[in-house]
């Protein structure tokens, strides 16, 4: 049996699933139901500066019949009592001493109000904080939240101050609606957070109503943006995590990063992992299924991980970081193309019509004579030697593994971009691009 | 709770008379509609609209029910066959669209016929109107007979502007639609509506008057510049084995036009019945026996079960409504007993050569005879072929093909005044609600062709089958 334990620069949680700073974490009754079904940790719902919440709080995206792939949100953080917070933090942390206990935390910029927070919800025996920086509605406009963490000699000043008093780890949680989030990344790490956390949620409008004109989520005929989390954001996740977490300063440093936005499974968990994340957090699939989900995340987890031969989360945690590049880094001289599994086809020829009216028209529909039917239908079949190897036509696809992208060596000198305008400047005009192109065995149609 | 989630009672004695008699499938929610109309892949050059004999454009009109345009989607079906609530019903999908579906071998094909029926019903419902008359034309057409053929024929027309007068022998407009599908298949209102929505677009249906007696073609050739002919069959023929008359014994169509007219609980029905065929009619009359309430109902057919007409689903359906078969068995008596029907006396068969149908031949097995008990016999094997309407035409020099009048690929027979369609000219390939309604589409076009030069859109289209 795999060892899902993780240490989290010190915090330690029996499995990487966490819940999210956000309403499943709102109070101690939710967070021990938690962790008695299998939760790890739990980052407690922000607590700090007094809030006053608004009705609806929710928006979704909801496709082809499948609810919430989306989530928006215009909830602040929590309402309830600070005092109240606390208590019931000091009492999870006691009935669960082995589980994960992180204090979020949120109050205005100023020195003495952050300092005074960090001592006074240390004495409930929480094993670290989370500094909210992220949160985009309601508290960035009072100058809290996103509003921190968008400007990064904040979020390092800031981080500095907690870190002046806090005695236990601090885990700074970045917001994604910045331009480039490896800069506030680096001020966290300039500010000696103990570790890194993201992403909050997207800015967003989830919708406009029909009939009414209204927004989505609608607050008495009036709507803003909120929020975006769920499903739909997680290649928005992966790729804010990769950047961060293959950041040079970022990797030296060591700095364990919690990743979120989008994960439901443990499938989606493993991909975290494999991108850098040490932990995971969870929000929207469990305001939309309850915690019972984690059952299946933890089982899932370990039967891949004995499957794949890892026996604790170190052994994989990571391990696609080396594989995060960039364009220019490229292979040019790879090429693939799509070949067709006639026997698995269904005929359906969205590959055909895909490749035909959004890409290169090298599929053409023939007459194959593959069955014994009087009036078989005409069969997509590629012409190879035309294919760019896009890969739209395998994505159309309805049927799996019916179309793969296969490699082949067409003689394309295996060099990078980069490399390319290193050494030959001259292709950046044209013309000398179309002579490159004739050397290297290149033909556009 | 909502309205579909409502558990379903299985079980018929546990469901009143009425119940027994709405329509099998209850209608799809939006919910269920919505999901299903997702499912559809969106095939390019979709293989459900080749199939389709009236070439519906079925990916568009399942994606906009996806979209939430339903009335969209009832135009589009609508717009390739008038009567696409009755062929959503109706139509052998399994056979056609769905059969063809691609999602038949890995998954399960999409249910075309129910998504069609949810948007043609919502239209319905609505009351919304797709098409007008036509700009008065001037020319004048005679349809005979308001069955799907004459009433999807008279519908084109009068979009096409022609002034169009149906004649119907019957009470009610619709043929089969009307009278001949049973009522847990397609009730009588569905028919109706679409009788409605013709009648608006401007053509007269003159019921109760019936070609030969009231009027004549002689008449109808001279006051009109073309005339439809789609007079359908003639009734269920004689058995020709003694005790026929005996009371108790029931022409098919008959037993199934009472459950279409007649209050349920007054039809009479026996509590042994024998069905004798095996084609859908056959397996019609036999499930509505058991969902009145017969105990024993049993379908007597010469052949095997390879051989039976029907459906493969229709057969399907009889076996799960109880009803018992009786293979390779054929009537050669009805027995009576104080002039009601008792028994039928039946002889075993086995299969010999293939006949001229390429179906094998039943032959007799000498001294095997043996009498089934019952109360109740229905007849369906079939109906007569149209002899009445052909003698009436033969002097205009309409040709015949096997029984049936001959017609080209654009339903004109061979007088160059009279077109035909429906059952009536179906000398091959098998009948269907579907089929006619292609053959008025397709008569209109040459209607119009010929009468005022609009051009035949349909001429690629013409029917495949």
């Amino acid at each position: 049996m795999p060892d899902l334990s993780i240490n989290f620069c010190g915090i330690k949680s029996p499995n990487p699933f966490w819940l999210a700073s956000a309403p499943p974490a709102n109070s101690g009754y939710q967070v021990q139901k938690a962790f008695e079904q299998g939760w790890g940790g739990a980052v407690w719902k922000t607590i700090g500066a007094p809030v006053l919440n608004v009705c609806n709080r929710y928006g979704t995206m909801d496709y082809k019949g499948s609810k919430i792939i989306g989530l928006n949100n215009v909830e602040l953080i929590s309402d309830r009592p600070i005092e109240l917070n606390l208590k019931e933090m000091a009492e999870a942390k006691r009935n669960f001493p082995n589980h994960a206990v992180i204090a979020s935390i949120m109050v205005e910029s100023k020195k003495e109000a952050w300092q005074e927070i960090v001592k006074r919800t240390e004495q409930t025996g929480c094993d670290g904080f989370e500094l909210n920086f992220g949160c985009p509605h309601g508290m960035s406009e009072r100058g809290m939240g996103s509003a921190m963490g968008q400007v990064p000699e904040y979020t390092r000043m800031v981080t500095e101050w907690v870190m002046e008093v806090a005695t236990i780890p601090v885990i700074v949680k970045l917001t994604p609606n910045v331009t480039d989030i490896v800069i506030p990344a680096r001020a966290a790490l300039l500010g000696g957070a103990s570790g890194l956390s993201l992403i909050n949620t997207i800015n967003s409008v989830m919708g406009v109503d029909l009939d009414t004109f209204e927004l989505q989520p609608n607050v008495g005929g009036k709507g803003g943006h909120g929020g975006y989390a769920g499903p739909a954001v997680k290649p928005i996740a992966l790729h804010l995590l990769s950047a961060v977490a293959a950041d040079p300063d970022i990797l030296k440093s060591r700095l364990p990063i919690s990743g979120m936005g989008g994960v439901e499974t443990w499938r989606d968990a493993v991909e975290f992992m494999l991108l850098g994340a040490t932990s995971v957090q969870v929000c929207t699939a469990v305001m939309h299924w309850g915690f019972r989900i984690v059952e299946d995340m933890i089982e899932g987890m370990s039967n891949w991980m004995e499957e794949k031969g890892f026996e604790t989360c170190d052994d994989f945690i990571g391990k696609s970081l080396p594989r995060v590049s960039n364009f220019g880094d490229f292979d040019l001289g790879f090429q693939s193309v799509a070949r067709i599994n006639h026997d698995k086809c269904i005929q359906c020829n969205l590959c055909y019509i895909a490749c035909n009216d959004a890409a290169h028209q090298c599929i053409d529909l023939k007459e194959l004579k593959i069955t014994d039917e009087a009036k078989e239908r005409l069969w997509p079949v590629v012409r190879e030697e035309d294919c760019v190897g896009c890969d739209l036509c395998s994505r159309v696809c309805p049927v799996d593994d019916c179309i793969t992208m296969v490699e082949i060596d067409t003689g394309r000198p295996h060099i990078t971009w980069n490399e390319l305008v290193k050494s030959k400047p001259e292709v950046l005009e044209w013309e000398e691009m179309e002579a490159y192109r004739e050397t290297a065995n290149i033909h556009i149609h | 709770m909502a309205e579909h989630y409502k558990p379903t009672k299985y079980k018929a004695w546990e469901l009143t008379l009425e119940e027994r008699f709405q329509e099998v499938y209850p209608p799809f929610s939006q919910r269920e509609a919505v999901l299903e109309a997702n499912r559809c892949l969106y095939c390019h050059d979709a293989p459900c609209m080749v199939a389709c004999p009236t070439g519906i454009d079925i990916p568009t009109f399942i994606r906009k029910i996806a979209t939430g345009n339903v009335k969209g989607s009832a135009k589009t079906i609508l717009e390739s066959n008038l009567m696409g609530a009755t062929c959503a019903r109706v139509c052998p999908v399994q056979v056609l669209c769905e059969g063809d579906c691609v999602l038949h071998a890995d998954e399960k094909p999409i249910a075309i016929g129910r998504l069609q029926r949810y948007a043609t019903d919502y239209a319905n419902e609505k009351g919304i109107r797709f098409f007008k008359a036509g700009q008065p034309n001037g020319k004048k057409v005679a349809v005979v007979g308001a069955g799907p053929a004459g009433l999807s024929c008279a519908g084109e027309l009068a979009k096409l502007g022609f002034s169009v007068t149906v004649y119907e022998k019957k009470v009610w407009a619709g043929g089969l639609s009307t009278y001949g599908i049973v009522v847990f298949r397609e009730p009588v209102e569905v028919s109706l509506a679409e009788v409605k929505m013709i009648e608006e677009l401007g053509v007269t249906i003159r019921n109760g008057i019936e070609i030969g007696k009231d009027l004549t073609f002689e008449e109808l050739i001279a006051e009109n510049d073309a005339i439809f002919v789609s007079i359908g069959l003639g009734n269920v023929p004689e058995m020709e084995i003694p005790g026929e008359n005996l009371e108790g014994v029931h022409d098919g169509l008959d037993f199934v036009e009472e459950t279409k007219t007649e209050a349920l609980s007054t039809i009479k029905f026996g509590h042994r019945v024998c069905v004798v065929g095996a084609g859908n009619t056959a397996i019609d009359c036999a499930t509505i026996a058991r969902r009145l309430g017969a105990e024993r109902v049993t379908m007597i057919y010469r052949r095997s079960e390879a051989e039976m007409p029907a459906y493969h689903f229709e057969y399907e359906f009889a076996l799960k409504e109880g009803v018992s078969f009786m293979f390779l068995t054929q009537p050669v008596e009805i027995l009576g007993k104080d002039g009601k029907v008792h028994g039928i006396k039946c002889v075993r068969m086995d299969l010999g050569q293939p006949d001229a149908s390429g179906r094998r031949r039943p032959v007799h097995v000498p001294n095997s005879e043996f009498v089934v008990p019952c109360d109740m016999l229905i007849k369906a094997i079939g109906q007569v072929k149209p002899e009445g309407i052909i003698a009436m035409l033969a002097p205009f020099g309409i040709e015949t093909e096997k029984g049936y009048i001959k017609v080209d690929q654009h339903n004109r027979t061979t007088h160059a005044k009279i077109f035909a369609g429906g059952d009536c000219v179906r000398s091959h390939g098998e009948a269907s609600t579907v089929m006619a309604v292609q053959d008025g589409k397709i008569a209109a076009a040459s209607i119009g062709e010929q009468l005022v030069g609009v051009a035949r859109p349909l001429a690629a289209a013409v029917s495949k089958r």
